[in-house]
């Protein structure tokens, strides 16, 4: 059972870089404690800067900074730093090219009892949406920190999501394939499959779960870790749904707009199967822990086997 | 709606007393933010039953109060003054807070009686309150809108706007509360982000303000009342509170315990000195 959740692993990531790095710079909005950010707060005060609670203003400081040179790396819960700073994301980050890196922390429903307005189901949606904004969800703290530190390499605009809680790890310290902008592959995507299971972010663990039961039922599925939902890695979709009778989506997100979303538009244009989009639903999110609405809504392992098995002819 | 002498004891005790079940609900579901529950108590107290005209025989009436919780976290005090006040039972909301499917979420939402709008973002409460400010003086209607806020609420930028626009039409039918108990989650206001000249601040954007004791039920009716004495400006009620106020030294002006879930031991402590409270109140 793994305990480190993704927003740990990037503060540790961005730790072991901003000892060598100055220019590495930690913005908060009141937001350190559930960013896990306070060690890297107390170790680089220089390289630390605290807005109180002011996302707009998080988003447009960071941008500044990074306009004379610095590499800010903001977090805020992604509900906040997704929609209320929206206008300064498209603004002051993507049109006007800064380098500032958005972390949304406690993404997606991980604050299930707190309502609709500490979910972000829409920043997918809307950050997409942004000319020159990257969109990423990474799956487990090994995938997080190689993200990270590819981010960390390049001088563009980006926005990552992480959940609140530890997620199980999916690969391993020494077993993390990751190439940027590239789904990772988890099965084969060169033979035949029965299914193609595109996943990201806290989905993509019930989504391999998923196919380990459906092999058990002599159904075999591929499942693509799209971490990177925005630039879609569109060769392996198309390879996937290619080898594919079905394609299932999931997603840890409001049903439009998101990875469902952009899968179908290259499934149609390229090589038009059936694709089920799983996701949360267009209403208010039940209230409940992350796990038992996820379950609720029949987004675990269970739910994804089931989705194929019915609509496999 | 008929007007009961106020008594600033009774109150006092039943603000106490609505502590312990804020404490049960946050006990009962494991979350809750305890701090900015305890703070802002005898505001809600105060409010609800000696100033406002709101209860359940009148929430289709427009001419009422309006009062909108913008530091939505502080629900589960929201929730027990509501309760007190019948809009629902004691009971179901501590049984039901925070559970699979329940509507009693952690944040105030309008699908429950006696609750006009949805809060939770920060920052939103004031300028919706300006308004309804501006619908009620556009239709002559006598009630006042209310808005309870908390002191690190007050870096949102759209907090400033709502003092702007407040100040800008001179809406003397609305009353901002600050529930100024210099604490935030990552530490004081003053560390975080400095509000150390608040009042003049405020001022500065064409309000009346009052500076009071927030944790002192007559110190709090008093303003009030002057509140409504204010011709042709808003006004502005910093009410200094202690976070975790009546909870004891464990908990009170104590960051961590912003959204801390006490242990046994710890409850068994803060039921102690709520209760020692009482008995102060009882004797005094
Ligand atoms: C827009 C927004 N940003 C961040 C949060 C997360 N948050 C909830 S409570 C809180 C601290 C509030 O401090 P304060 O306003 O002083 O309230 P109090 O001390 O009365 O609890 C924060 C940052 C939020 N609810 N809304
Ligand atoms: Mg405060």
């Amino acid at each position: 059972m793994n305990k480190i959740p993704n927003r740990q692993a990037i503060c540790e990531t961005l730790m072991s870089y901003a000892k060598e790095d100055k220019h590495i710079i930690a913005l908060c909005s009141d937001s350190r404690g559930s960013a896990s950010m306070t060690p890297f707060f107390n170790e680089f005060p220089e390289q630390s800067v605290e807005v109180g609670i002011a996302e707009q203003n998080l988003v447009s400081i960071s941008a500044g900074m990074a306009h004379c040179g610095e590499k800010p790396y903001c977090f805020s819960p992604a509900c906040f730093l997704s929609t209320r700073s929206y206008e300064q994301a498209k603004v002051d980050v993507a049109y006007s090219n800064t380098n500032v890196k958005l972390i949304g922390i406690s993404g997606g429903i991980s604050y299930g009892e707190l309502g609709m307005s500490h979910h972000s189901a829409q920043d997918i949606a809307a950050m997409s949406a942004i000319p020159n904004m990257r969109v990423y969800l990474p799956s487990d703290r090994f995938q997080t920190v190689k993200l990270i530190e590819s981010l960390l390499k390049d001088e563009k605009p980006a926005y990552v999501r992480v959940g609140r809680n530890p997620v199980e790890d999916i690969y391993s310290e020494d077993n993390c394939p990751f190439e940027m902008d590239r789904a990772t592959v988890i099965g084969e995507l060169d033979g035949k499959n029965d299914v193609a299971i595109v996943a990201c972010g806290e989905m993509v663990r019930p989504a391999a779960e998923a196919a380990a039961i459906l092999k058990e039922k002599g159904i075999k599925a591929v499942v693509l870790d799209m971490y990177c939902v925005k630039p879609l890695d569109k060769g392996a979709v198309v390879k996937a749904a290619r080898s594919a009778e079905l394609v299932i989506t999931v997603e840890e997100h409001a049903p439009y707009g998101g990875l469902g979303s952009a899968v179908a538009v290259e499934v149609a244009a390229n090589c038009p199967k059936k694709v089920i989009t799983m996701a949360l639903p267009d209403d208010h999110v039940i209230t409940g822990k992350s796990g038992a609405v996820f379950d609720y809504y029949g987004l675990n392992a269970e739910g994804i086997a089931k989705k194929a098995v019915e609509n496999l002819g | 709606m008929k007007k009961t002498e106020f008594d600033a004891k009774a109150l006092t005790i039943k603000s106490l007393e609505l502590r312990k079940v804020v404490l049960d609900m946050i006990m009962n579901s494991g979350g809750g933010h305890i701090g900015g529950d305890f703070s802002v108590m005898d505001i809600l107290v105060t409010l609800y039953f000696d100033q406002m005209n709101i209860g359940p025989e009148n929430m289709d009436d427009a001419d009422r109060d309006y009062f909108i919780m913008s530091k939505g976290h502080s629900v589960e005090s929201y929730y027990a003054v509501l309760a007190a006040k019948g809009f629902f039972e004691t009971e179901t909301v501590v049984r039901e807070f925070s559970q699979f499917g329940s509507k009693f979420i952690g944040h105030p939402n309008n699908e429950l009686p006696g609750i006009e709008m949805n809060s939770g973002s920060l920052g939103h409460g004031l300028p919706v309150c300006v308004g309804m400010a501006l619908a009620c003086r556009k239709e002559n209607r006598p009630g006042r809108v209310y808005t309870v806020m908390g002191d690190g609420e007050l870096a949102e930028g759209s907090v400033w706007e709502g003092f702007m626009a407040g100040g800008h039409y001179g809406l003397s039918n609305l009353c901002a509360v600050v529930d100024r108990n210099r604490l935030q989650i990552s530490g004081t206001t003053e560390q975080v982000m400095t509000h150390e000249n608040l009042h003049a601040q405020i001022e500065s954007f064409g309000w009346h303000v009052i500076e009071t004791q927030g944790n002192d039920i007559a110190k709090l009716h008093e303003a009030f009342e002057q509140a409504k004495t204010v011709k042709d400006k808003p006004v502005c009620i910093i009410a200094n509170t202690v976070k975790g106020y009546g909870g004891g030294e464990i908990m009170e002006n104590k960051a961590a315990w912003h959204h801390h879930v006490p242990t046994r031991e710890e409850y068994g402590q803060i039921i102690k000195a709520l209760d020692a409270k009482k008995e102060e109140m009882l004797h005094e």
